[in-house]
């Protein structure tokens, strides 16, 4: 019992006794030590990108996909346990389906976010399930009423509504730089293609040059561009954003280290 | 997928009681014939945009063509509640092969092809009709194989199929298959595979009681996929002496 939950931490049906369910604690550390996954909402879509660490050089680049599509106006990114996640990525292509089977019309994204966070809520709530070990970025779109959305589901089962957020390892350097973009205030809002270059800037800005292990890019939108359709980011684009994000980068250091200098003096 | 290859409905061992459930056994609001030709680029289809409730003209802007994917039309006849399920069973199937694709990107895109989208058909209608609970359909599926070949096959409720180069369902059969056989030729051009057409419906309009004049007709090629024409009405001349004085009114047979 020298565990770190001291007994309490054997099942997700067992609060510990200052209130706090272990499993699911643990599930969300899963998600804290893999890629990378951002999401942006900008003025005209919502872009998700994730970072894939390409763990062997045998590997296929484009093999084990991080971002699905659920629905021709949604799609999910996901990080940690990347089988979990393909199990949300299902679901969500039930719920979408049986919603429009039912009602004739598309899904809203509130009711997406919500189905699919209660779905991973049940995993926690019983004694003989594991919860899951992934967090998953919704981005979607409303036909009836014109609304995109990013959401974010988390193994706890809860899922909020964002302009920008972050999941994985790099989380917590990639929010304050999310949050640096303002993009929540209208008169601050960028466009998706503003979004890619943004968001390939933070996820290098993360990396220090040849010092990590390789890692693959994955982007996609629901956007003016892609007719409100899930599609992946036009690869020539990623290309660029990535391009201009290391200039970016390497200017900003530049100039840090010219600032340096004139301290010194 | 509520309809893929399940029955509907419950079964109850029949018996003399007669509470027995039974399915069904004749279709309610009916389309009458689809047809469709191959011609020198592409496959055309036509059908009127009639629903039929008994020998009443209830709906008269139900539409018979359908697009499943953007290499795939189908034209249905019989029951219309069951055509409007088979082709939301084949749009889930393509948007779940779409959401399912290996890529994020259009380029990379393939979607099922006509001659799949037609055997699949005969598996849901043949195992519907071993169930005793057929789809009351006459399906008519147009488009290209896998190869890039123009494809027409038919499929009925029972799970028949047949792939031809020209096609005509219901009433169509009866009327419009000896002008089809008489005009068709290989390497037609699209304004005379139209014209042919339109010629067969003007037919079906005088002669079969549950067409209309008002049809669509849509068009599969290879460069511009499926294209379906909104509805307009045929010409007709009912000036012939035949028509104005049926002899149904007269002694005799009451033929025309």
């Amino acid at each position: 019992m020298a565990s770190s939950g001291s007994g309490y931490d054997l099942s997700s049906s067992t609060f510990s006794p200052d209130g706090r369910i272990f499993q699911v604690e643990y599930a969300s550390k899963a998600v804290e030590n893999a890629g990378t996954a951002l999401g942006l909402k900008c003025s005209n879509g919502v872009v998700l990108c994730v970072e894939k660490p390409l763990l062997n050089k045998m590997l296929l680049p484009s093999s084990s996909r991080r971002i699905h599509t659920i629905d021709s106006h949604s799609g999910v990114a996901i990080t940690g346990f990347v089988s979990d996640g393909r199990q949300m990525v299902n679901r969500a292509r039930e719920e979408c389906s049986n919603y429009e089977e039912t009602y004739g019309t598309k899904i809203p994204s509130k009711v997406l976010g919500e189905r699919l966070a209660s779905y991973v809520h049940y995993f926690t709530l019983h004694g003989s399930l594991r919860p899951f070990g992934t967090s998953a970025l919704v981005a979607s779109y409303d036909p009836e009423t014109k609304q995109h959305s990013l959401q974010m589901v988390e193994p706890s089962g809860v899922a909020y509504t964002y302009y920008g957020c972050a999941a994985g390892k790099g989380r917590q350097p990639a929010r304050t730089e999310l949050e640096k973009l303002d993009v929540h205030k209208p008169e601050t809002s960028i466009d998706v293609r503003e979004g890619v270059k943004q968001l390939a800037r933070i996820i290098h800005l993360l990396h220090e040059e040849g010092k990590d292990k390789p890692f693959e890019l994955e982007m996609s939108w629901v956007c003016e561009e892609s007719n409100w359709e899930h599609k992946g980011v036009p690869r020539d684009y990623i290309k660029e954003a990535v391009e201009w994000a290391k200039k970016d980068i390497e200017e900003e250091e530049e100039f840090e280290s010219d600032e340096d200098e004139e301290m010194e003096d | 997928m509520s309809l893929s290859l399940s029955a509907g409905g419950s079964v109850r061992a029949a018996s003399a009681n007669s509470n027995a459930s039974q399915r069904t056994r004749q279709p309610i609001v009916t389309g009458t014939s689809v047809l469709a030709i191959k011609y020198n680029g592409g496959v055309m289809m036509t059908a009127d945009t009639l629903c039929s409730y008994g020998s009443m003209a209830k709906y008269k802007d139900a539409r018979r063509l359908q697009s499943i994917n953007p290499k795939t039309l189908i034209g249905g006849g019989g029951e219309y509640s069951d055509f409007q399920a088979v082709t939301e069973l084949l749009k889930r199937n393509a948007l779940e092969d779409k959401c399912t694709a290996d890529s994020l990107y259009d380029e990379d895109a393939s979607e099922e092809c006509a001659r799949e989208v037609w055997n699949y058909l005969r598996a849901v209608m043949y195992n519907r009709r071993n169930k005793m609970n057929p789809l009351w359909n006459d399906l008519v599926v147009a488009g290209f194989s896998a190869q890039g070949d123009s494809f027409l096959g038919f499929v009925d409720k029972i799970g028949t199929t047949y792939e031809d180069n020209y096609i005509a369902t219901g009433f169509g059969s009866y009327l419009a298959m000896p002008i089809l056989r008489e005009k068709y030729r290989e390497g037609m051009t699209e304004g005379e595979a139209r014209a042919l057409l339109e010629d067969c419906m003007k037919v079906l309009f005088y002669r079969d009681c549950r067409a209309l004049n008002r049809i669509q007709i849509a068009k599969v090629t290879k460069d511009e996929g499926v294209l379906i024409s909104d509805p307009y009405e045929l010409e007709t001349d009912w000036s012939s002496a035949a028509f104005i004085t049926p002899k149904a009114t007269l002694d005799g047979d009451g033929g025309w």
